[in-house]
C-alpha cells in the first residue's frame, strides 16, 4: 500500500483542530461522531446518575422535584439525540465506504456540515440548565400542554431539535446518495453488507418522519409564542393530535436507534461464528418489513389517552406483528452461530449479550403491546425497563460491541483483550441490576417520572441505583480501553479477525486516510455473508 | 399474565439453543464451521408461521376484554374526575357531591428537601390523601375524567388501568369494586413539578354505607364534604338509615 501511504504525506488538508473543523474526510468525520457521542454519552449518563442517587431512598434528599424533572427531560433528549443517534453515523461515515468500496461520502461538505451543528445544538439545549427557570422538564415527549408552561427553555430546546433534525436529514441524504451511486462495480444491492443495508433503510426513515418532528415542535413554539392554538383545547386545538404526530415520529425513531444496531449485530456474529450469515435475504426483507410497519404502529404509545376500540385494536395488531420480523432475526442470529466454531472476543460477548437482553427487552415489548395489560404497565417502571432493555443492553450494546469490532480497523492497534472483556461482564451485570428490578417496580404499581416513592418500593429502587452506579463506573473502563488503543498496542492485521469478511478488512489497518481511490474487485467469496445464490 | 409465561417458554427455546450453540460450536472444543449451513427455506417459514399461531392466540383473548373494558353501559353511578396541577376533584354526577383530593399533611411534610420527618415514620407515604373517593362495592361504576391544566392519568393499580385526564377532552373508564376496603394508586402522567405528589385513595364501602355516606354529605356545606368518616360512625348511619327506610315503608 506504498500508494496510500505516498499520498497520505503529500494530502494538503491543515494540522491540528483546523484538520477537524474543516476535514471533509469521512474516516475524520466518522471519528468526530464518535467522539463527540461518547461526550454525550457520559454527559447523558451523569444526568442518570442524579436522576439514581435521587431515587436511592424514599424522600428527597438531592435535587427539587423541578430540577429531577430537567434531569430525565435532559437525560433522554442527550442520549437520543447525542449519543445513540450520532455513534451509529459515526459508524456509517466510517463504514460505510469502506464496505462498498467507495473512496468518500458521496457529499463530503455537507457531511461537514451536518457533523458540525450537533455540537452548537447540543451547547444550546444545555445552555438551559443554566438559565432561569431550568431546562425543559415536560418529559422528552414535550407534551403539551406542560412542555409550554415552561420559560424561556422552550424556545432554546425546540431550536435545538431543529437542528439536530437538519443534522440527521443530511447525514441521511448523504448516506443514501453515496449507497446508491458509490458502489464499488459487482457490489449489488444484495451483496451489501447487512450493516448497510440497515443504515440505507434507516436512513428512509429519518428524512420521512423527522420532518414530522420539527413540525409538531414548531406548533408547540407559536402555541407558546405566537398565540396560536394547535394543541390547546380552549382554542379549537386538540392535546392528543401533538401525540398523534409526536409518535408518528417517535415509533419510526425507535427503529432508526435499533436497526444500524441489528446491522453491526449481523456483521460480528459471523465473523466470529467463522460462517456466513443465515439467511440473508430473509434478515433484509425483515428489516425492510419492520420498518414499514413502524408508520403504522405509533399509536400504541397511546392507549390510555381515550382512542376509540377501533384505533386500540389496529394498534395492538399491528404492533404485534413486529414480533415476527424481530423474531426472524433472532432466529437468524442464533442459527448463524449453529453449526459455526466460535470464539468469544469482546466484540462477540457484546453481540451475545445484545441478542438475549434486547430479547428481553422484546417480550416486555409484547406484554406492552397488548392494550388491555397496557393500561396496567403504561407509564410505569415497567416501561422504563422495557425501553432501557432495548436501548441500553440493545442499541448501546451494539455500539460497543462495534467500537471494539472496527477499532483495530481504525487505530492500527489491538485493544487490550483482557480489559475488554471485563467492561463486558461489568455492564452486563451490573446493567441488569440496574434494570430488571425496574420491571418489579413497574408492576408493583411505581409510576415513572416521580422522584420520590412510597416507602414500599425502597428495596427495588436501592438495588436499581446501584446497579445504576456500577453501570456507569463500568464505562470509564471504556473509555480507557479506548484511549489505551489510539495511544498503542499490539498491531493489527489487515485481516483483524480470522473470521472476518468484507472490502473493510482488504484495506491496511489502520485503514489509511484515502481508500478505494480506483475502486476494487469484488470477490463474491470474501463478501461477508458469501451468499450470493439466494 | 398469561403472556409473561409464553414470553418465558420462548425465552428457554431460545436461549437454549443459544447456550448449546455456544457450549458445543465452540473452537475451543474443536467445531469446525459448517459454511454451506446457511439458508433454509424449510425453517425460515417455520419460524415465520409458528409466531403468527402464538400471536393469534394472543390477540384473541386480548381483544374480547378489550371490548369489556371498552363497555361502560349500564353503570349504577357516575363520577368525574377532574386532574389539577396538583390535586384531584372528585364529582357524583347528578347528587350535589364534590370535593377535592389532595396529599395528606403527614407525607407533604416528610416530603420536603431536608425534611426531618422520615418517610419511613408517616404510614402510607405518598400514597395517602386528606379526603379519598369513597364507592360502593358490587356497583358498576362509570367514571368520566378531564383535567384543568395538564394531562393527568388517573391510575388505582388494583382496578387494573388507568385513564388519561385531558383538558378540553371527556374519557370514560369503568370498574366494579368486591372488595370493600382502601385502595391506593397515584397520577401517572408527568404533569409538572408535584407530579409524584397527587396520590389517589378510594374508600370502597357496601352500599348502604355508601348510601347512608352520600347522604350525609348532601347535607354538608361544600368546604366539609368529602372528608373521612370513622368506619363504625358509617356503619351506625348505614344502620339508621336503614331503619328510617323501614320506618318510612311502614
Amino acid at each position: 500500500m506504498a500508494t496510500h501511504a505516498a499520498h497520505d504525506v503529500h494530502h494538503h488538508a491543515p494540522s491540528g483542530i483546523l484538520r477537524w473543523i474543516t476535514t471533509t474526510n469521512h474516516k475524520d468525520i466518522g471519528t468526530l461522531y464518535l467522539v463527540f457521542s461518547l461526550v454525550m454519552f457520559l454527559v447523558g449518563g451523569a444526568m442518570a446518575l442524579v436522576i439514581r442517587a435521587e431515587l436511592f431512598q424514599p424522600g428527597l434528599q438531592l435535587v427539587h422535584p423541578d430540577f429531577f424533572n430537567q434531569m430525565t427531560t435532559m437525560h433522554a433528549l442527550v442520549m437520543i439525540f447525542g449519543a445513540v443517534m450520532p455513534a451509529f453515523v459515526g459508524l456509517a461515515n466510517w463504514m460505510i465506504p469502506l464496505q462498498i468500496g467507495a473512496p468518500d461520502m458521496a457529499l463530503p461538505r455537507m457531511n461537514n456540515w451536518s457533523f458540525w451543528i450537533l455540537p452548537f445544538a447540543f451547547l444550546m439545549l444545555l445552555s438551559t440548565l443554566f438559565m432561569e427557570g431550568g431546562g425543559p422538564a415536560a418529559g422528552w415527549t414535550l407534551y403539551p400542554p406542560l412542555s409550554i408552561q415552561g420559560g424561556n427553555s422552550v424556545a432554546f430546546t425546540i431550536f435545538a431539535i431543529h437542528l439536530m433534525g437538519i443534522s440527521s436529514i443530511m447525514g441521511a441524504i448523504n448516506i443514501i446518495a453515496t449507497i446508491l451511486n458509490l458502489r464499488a462495480p459487482g457490489m449489488d444491492l444484495l451483496k451489501m453488507p447487512l450493516f448497510v443495508w440497515t443504515w440505507l433503510i434507516t436512513a428512509f426513515l429519518l428524512i420521512a418522519v423527522m420532518p414530522v418532528l420539527a413540525g409538531a415542535v414548531t406548533m408547540l413554539l407559536t402555541d407558546k409564542f405566537f398565540g396560536t392554538s394547535f394543541f390547546n383545547a380552549a382554542g379549537g386545538g386538540d392535546p392528543v393530535m401533538f401525540q398523534h404526530i409526536f409518535w408518528f415520529f417517535g415509533h419510526p425513531e425507535v427503529y432508526i436507534m435499533i436497526l444500524p444496531a441489528f446491522g453491526v449485530i449481523s456483521e460480528i456474529i459471523p465473523t466470529f461464528s467463522r460462517k456466513p450469515l443465515f439467511g440473508y435475504q430473509a434478515m433484509v426483507y425483515a428489516t425492510a418489513s419492520i420498518a414499514f410497519l413502524s408508520f403504522i404502529v405509533w399509536a400504541h404509545h397511546m392507549f390510555t389517552v381515550g382512542m376509540p376500540l377501533g384505533g386500540e385494536l389496529f394498534f395492538m395488531y399491528a404492533t404485534m406483528l413486529i414480533a415476527i420480523p424481530t423474531g426472524v432475526k433472532v432466529f437468524n442470529w442464533v442459527t448463524t452461530m449453529w453449526r459455526g466454531s466460535l470464539t468469544f472476543e469482546t466484540p462477540m460477548l457484546f453481540a451475545i449479550g445484545f441478542v438475549i437482553l434486547f430479547t428481553i427487552g422484546g417480550f416486555s415489548g409484547l406484554m406492552l403491546a397488548i392494550a388491555p395489560a397496557d393500561f396496567q404497565y403504561h407509564d410505569t417502571y415497567f416501561v422504563v425497563a422495557h425501553f432501557h432493555y432495548v436501548l441500553v443492553t440493545g442499541a448501546v450494546f451494539a455500539i460497543m460491541a462495534g467500537v471494539y469490532y472496527w477499532l483495530p480497523k481504525w487505530t492500527g492497534h489491538m485493544y487490550d483483550e483482557r480489559l475488554g472483556k471485563w467492561h463486558f461482564w461489568l455492564s452486563t451485570i451490573f446493567v441488569n441490576v440496574l434494570f430488571f428490578p425496574q420491571h418489579f417496580l413497574g408492576l408493583a404499581g411505581m409510576p415513572r417520572r416521580i422522584p420520590d416513592y412510597n416507602t414500599a418500593f425502597a428495596d427495588f429502587n436501592m438495588i436499581s441505583s446501584i446497579g445504576g452506579f456500577g453501570f456507569g463506573l463500568a464505562q470509564l473502563l471504556f473509555v480507557y480501553v479506548v484511549w489505551k488503543c489510539v495511544r498503542g498496542g499490539v498491531r493489527a492485521t489487515d485481516q483483524v479477525w480470522e473470521g472476518a469478511r468484507g472490502l473493510e478488512w482488504t484495506v491496511p489497518s489502520p485503514a489509511p486516510h484515502h481508500t478505494f481511490e480506483t475502486p476494487p474487485v469484488i470477490d463474491d467469496s470474501k463478501l461477508a455473508h458469501g451468499d450470493v445464490t439466494h | 399474565m398469561l403472556i409473561l409465561w409464553i414470553c418465558v417458554a420462548i425465552g428457554v427455546v431460545v436461549f437454549g439453543a443459544m447456550a448449546v450453540a455456544m457450549w458445543k460450536f465452540r473452537k475451543s472444543r474443536g467445531a469446525v464451521p459448517d459454511v454451506n449451513f446457511t439458508h433454509s427455506t424449510r425453517l425460515e417459514a417455520l419460524w415465520t408461521a409458528i409466531p403468527i399461531l402464538i400471536l393469534v392466540a394472543m390477540a384473541a383473548p386480548a381483544t374480547t376484554t378489550l371490548v369489556r373494558m371498552y363497555d361502560a353501559s349500564d353503570a349504577e353511578l357516575t363520577v368525574k374526575i377532574t386532574g389539577y396541577q396538583w390535586l384531584w376533584h372528585y364529582e357524583y354526577l347528578g347528587e350535589g357531591v364534590s370535593y377535592p383530593s389532595l396529599l395528606d399533611r403527614d407525607s407533604n411534610y416528610a416530603r420536603q428537601l431536608g425534611s426531618t420527618l422520615s418517610p419511613w415514620e408517616v404510614p402510607h407515604y405518598l400514597l395517602n390523601v386528606d379526603r379519598p373517593l369513597v364507592l360502593p362495592v358490587d356497583t358498576k361504576i362509570r367514571f368520566v375524567l378531564t383535567a384543568d391544566d395538564v394531562i393527568h392519568a388517573w391510575w388505582v393499580p388494583a382496578f387494573g388501568w388507568k385513564q388519561d385526564a385531558i383538558p378540553g377532552l371527556i374519557n370514560e373508564a369503568w370498574t366494579k369494586i368486591k372488595t370493600p376496603g382502601t385502595y391506593r394508586g397515584q397520577c401517572a402522567e408527568l404533569c409538572g413539578k408535584d407530579h409524584g405528589f397527587m396520590p389517589i385513595v378510594v374508600e370502597a364501602v357496601s352500599k348502604e354505607e355508601f348510601a347512608a355516606w352520600l347522604e350525609r354529605q348532601k347535607s354538608l356545606p361544600a368546604a366539609e364534604q368529602g372528608l373521612p368518616i370513622p368506619r363504625q360512625a358509617l356503619a351506625a348511619m348505614a344502620r339508621e338509615r336503614a331503619g328510617r327506610l323501614v320506618a318510612a315503608a311502614e
